[in-house]
């Protein structure tokens, strides 16, 4: 069963993170950031060392030289870039509030972050970004005095059904996601326009409607995982202790239908009931393609 | 790039004086200055990037360049279309170099005792200039629309267009179907659009427009390194691991209106790069130009233009020409270039390979009409040519980098008549005749790396030997290029 003030106190904790971690940081004073740092991906054994030449070749614009975010382009950069100071991380496979682990931050920069200003860094090589990754982790004493948690487990995905899909949109009502995702998915819930992250950043709700490739990723193992370990440093919670396993499944299937402009099997089974053709044929916006990739 | 025009200058001692103090000057700029700036060329400032990004050593490609390029100038977050930009960008970049640079030739052909034209004497310039100057505009028009047009012009001024083309990006959603239309530069790995080099000597790869000594510019000027007009198909992995492209191309080595014929050649490349532990990426490939070209004009055109009038009788003057007709070339020719390249990288040091073949056919070798008689011995010229080209990153400030090409002739066109100079139509005098040897140094220093300017400190020397085409004995000719120079883009 859904426990509301459980949500409640973690929408509470992920707006308060910001604000904690540095706290926690000045708790940390006598710790200060190693030097030297390695990654494991893998067979592959990541070092700062070679990687801080690649980081003062391709990420120091942004993160800034010393890794907090506040590169010469930072200014003009919306999202604002990662602080690697802070320690935080959006996309983990760990629960909230802990380190990811080395293969989190191998994905992030081979995968990219949608809709900002941080590309996939495929394009180099696999050791490349191990080394990236061990030299991000001498930025902050966060990974000399913690270590990051196990994983949370992924259960299989359940069979997909129409009632999957509608008990997923249940959950999108109580667990008040629309008010941040607005009713529709596109990002304009009421509470959307107050949001900020943990730079004291405006930061908007992801808009369903636009594409469907999330921040952390693009199946639905991924959604399913950001709903459960949240985005750190963004009011975006952590929901692992107040839903069961099965139901974070349904709410996964629910999203797929949000995404009325990317088909996937959700939104194909969802299209084949009456109620659900009804409410996509009304989102779907019928216009003049601009140029963006974004159709609304 | 075009690259500088010899100057007239003062004798060569005095110009080694003066390169050794404008060195001791360049070395004293180069240690004192390590200030940033705050300027952008066109992508970094949209993206928000460093230059060394995408670039290995400007204006050479790191493979996050070649990646970004070959996307269609687009990283793939959904925000590439100019509608994301603050309306009052506008994707521009300009290039100049303004340069010190002296250049020498051991055997020019001059007038003297053997009368007009009749000598040969070592000739060296030396002087400030410039190189031409480029505009460069690019990017997207749309997601997955992306274009780039670059008016270029000589050092004095006179502009043409360099570049030319849209492309639709990602056809279908696929990184393995993206077309493009207009005057492109061939998916040459190693660019010469982005070559290192600024000489007159090595500012082009010698192999890319290597023609035998035996043939004369005319119906047939070529080289897989100049832009082509075409239409291309390019597709590649989504990491850009394998990249392969096809080609259909006029038979007219980019220029424009058709000048000479109808015809069409066609440009294939493929390549794989794998990763080779913590040395790097590796990349090996190859690549092949089928191409055919005119040998004669169908039709003829005499036009007549008065050019003055006779002073006596008041008659008016004119003069007549004889011309081919523009586009009726005919007596097509075949030619070929293939090449197989490898980039090897280990760790900051990485060297380039490539090998090359061409042969053409015996008319275009010996620039006949097809409709002639070839000479008795007559062959089509065929050649094997090699590059190597190294480099030397200590850090994404400094490169040093070498180069060496040869290119060696396996078929001359003509008989080979040993101890008798080149004969047009009947001989030549070696089987190495024209034979090329090419050999530079460099270094650039980049001051700042910033997502707003591109600017770097370049010092050159490259020498070139060709062997037995001197203009009047026949002896081998040796021209070299000494260069320093303020490269820098904006």
């Amino acid at each position: 069963m859904l426990n509301i003030k459980k949500i409640c106190l973690n929408v509470a904790v992920a707006l308060i993170v910001p604000a904690v971690v540095p706290a926690q940081q000045a708790d940390q004073s006598a710790a200060k950031p190693s030097k030297h740092m390695e990654s494991h991906i893998g067979n592959l054994t990541g070092h700062s060392e070679a990687g801080a030449d690649l980081y003062y070749r391709y990420c120091w614009g942004c993160h800034g030289a010393r890794g907090n975010g506040d590169g010469d382009n930072a200014p003009y950069i919306s999202p604002q870039p990662r602080n690697f100071v802070a320690g935080t991380f959006k996309c983990r496979s760990t629960p909230t509030g802990t380190l990811p682990l080395d293969t989190d931050l191998y994905d992030t920069l081979g995968r990219g972050f949608n809709f900002t200003n941080m590309p996939s860094w495929a394009a180099l090589t696999a050791q490349n970004r191990a080394d990236l990754v061990a030299f991000i982790k001498t930025f902050s004493a966060r990974w000399v005095t913690e270590k990051p948690a196990d994983p949370i487990p992924i259960p299989a995905e359940p069979k997909l059904t129409v009632e999957s899909i509608k008990h997923g949109g249940e959950l999108f009502q109580k667990l008040e996601c629309w008010k941040c995702h607005g009713q529709e998915g596109r990002g304009d819930g009421p509470s959307a326009s107050t949001l900020t992250d943990s730079n004291d950043q405006p930061i908007r709700p992801y808009n369903f409607t636009t594409s469907n490739r999330s921040k952390c990723g693009r199946t639905n193992a991924d959604l399913y995982r950001i709903f459960m370990t949240g985005l750190d440093g963004t009011p975006m919670p952590s929901f692992a202790d107040v839903v069961k396993p099965e139901d974070a499944w349904d709410l996964v299937h629910y999203l797929r239908t949000l995404q009325v402009n990317n088909p996937s099997p959700e939104l194909t089974m969802w299209e084949t009931t009456a109620e659900g053709k009804a409410i996509v044929t009304a989102k779907r916006v019928r216009n003049t393609y601009t140029g963006s990739g974004v159709t609304p | 790039m075009d690259n500088c025009c010899p100057v007239e200058g003062k004798g060569t001692r005095t110009g080694v004086r003066s390169a050794l103090l404008y060195s001791l000057v360049l070395l004293i700029v180069v240690l004192l200055s390590c200030n940033s700036a705050s300027a952008l060329p066109a992508f970094a400032r949209k993206y928000g990037m460093p230059c060394s990004a995408c670039h290995e050593a400007w204006p050479m490609l790191s493979p996050f360049g070649q990646q970004f390029k070959d996307n269609g100038y687009q990283m793939g977050n959904d925000r590439d279309a100019p509608i994301f930009q603050q309306a009052a960008y506008w994707p521009v970049t300009f290039r100049i170099t303004p340069v010190w640079h002296r250049e020498s030739t051991s055997k020019a052909q001059v007038d003297g005792s053997n009368g007009p034209g009749g000598n040969e004497a070592k000739v060296t310039t030396q002087g400030f200039d410039w190189s031409g100057l480029d505009f460069h505009t690019g990017g997207t028009l749309a997601k997955n629309f992306s274009f780039y047009v670059l008016p270029s012009s000589d050092n004095t001024g006179a502009f043409h267009f360099e570049s030319v083309w849209a492309r639709i990006d990602n056809i279908g959603g696929s990184s393995w179907f993206n077309i493009k239309m207009g005057k492109f530069e061939l998916d040459n790995l190693l660019s010469e659009k982005r070559i290192l080099t600024l000489t007159n000597q090595a500012g082009v790869y010698q192999n890319y427009h290597f023609q035998p000594a035996t043939e004369t510019p005319g119906f047939y000027t070529f080289g897989i390194g100049d832009n082509q007009d075409g239409i291309e198909w390019m597709g590649h992995s989504k990491d850009d691991r394998t990249r392969i492209s096809a080609s259909l191309l006029s038979s007219n080595d980019g220029s424009p209106g058709q000048p000479t014929s109808r015809g069409y050649d066609a440009f294939f490349a493929a390549s794989r790069a794998f990763e080779v532990g913590s040395l790097g990426l590796q990349r090996v490939g190859g690549f092949a130009y089928l191409g055919e070209a005119p040998t004669y004009f169908q039709y003829n055109l005499t036009t007549t233009t008065t050019v003055g009038t006779d002073s006596d009788t008041g008659v008016p003057v004119t003069s007549t020409a004889t011309a081919g007709y523009p586009g009726t070339g005919i007596g097509n020719k075949g030619f070929q270039r293939y090449g197989l390249i490898g980039m090897w990288y280990i760790k900051k040091f990485d060297i380039t390979t490539i090998y090359f073949h061409g042969t053409d056919n015996a008319y275009l070798g010996l620039s006949l009409p097809s409709t002639s008689t070839l000479p008795t011995g007559a062959h089509s010229p065929g050649w094997n040519g090699g590059l190597f080209e190294s480099h030397y990153m200590l850090n994404p400030q400094w490169l040093f980098l070498n180069r060496y090409e040869l290119i060696r002739m396996s078929q001359q066109a003509l008989p080979v008549v040993a101890g008798t100079p080149y004969t047009p139509g009947v001989s030549v005098p070696t089987s190495g005749f024209g034979n090329i040897d090419a050999l530079t140094f460099g270094m650039r220093y980049y001051p700042f790396i910033s997502s707003r300017a591109g600017f770097a400190y370049h010092a050159e020397y490259s020498i070139v030997r060709q062997r037995n085409v001197s203009p009047v004995t026949g002896s081998d000719l040796t021209s070299s290029s000494l260069l320093f120079g303020f490269d820098f883009a904006f």
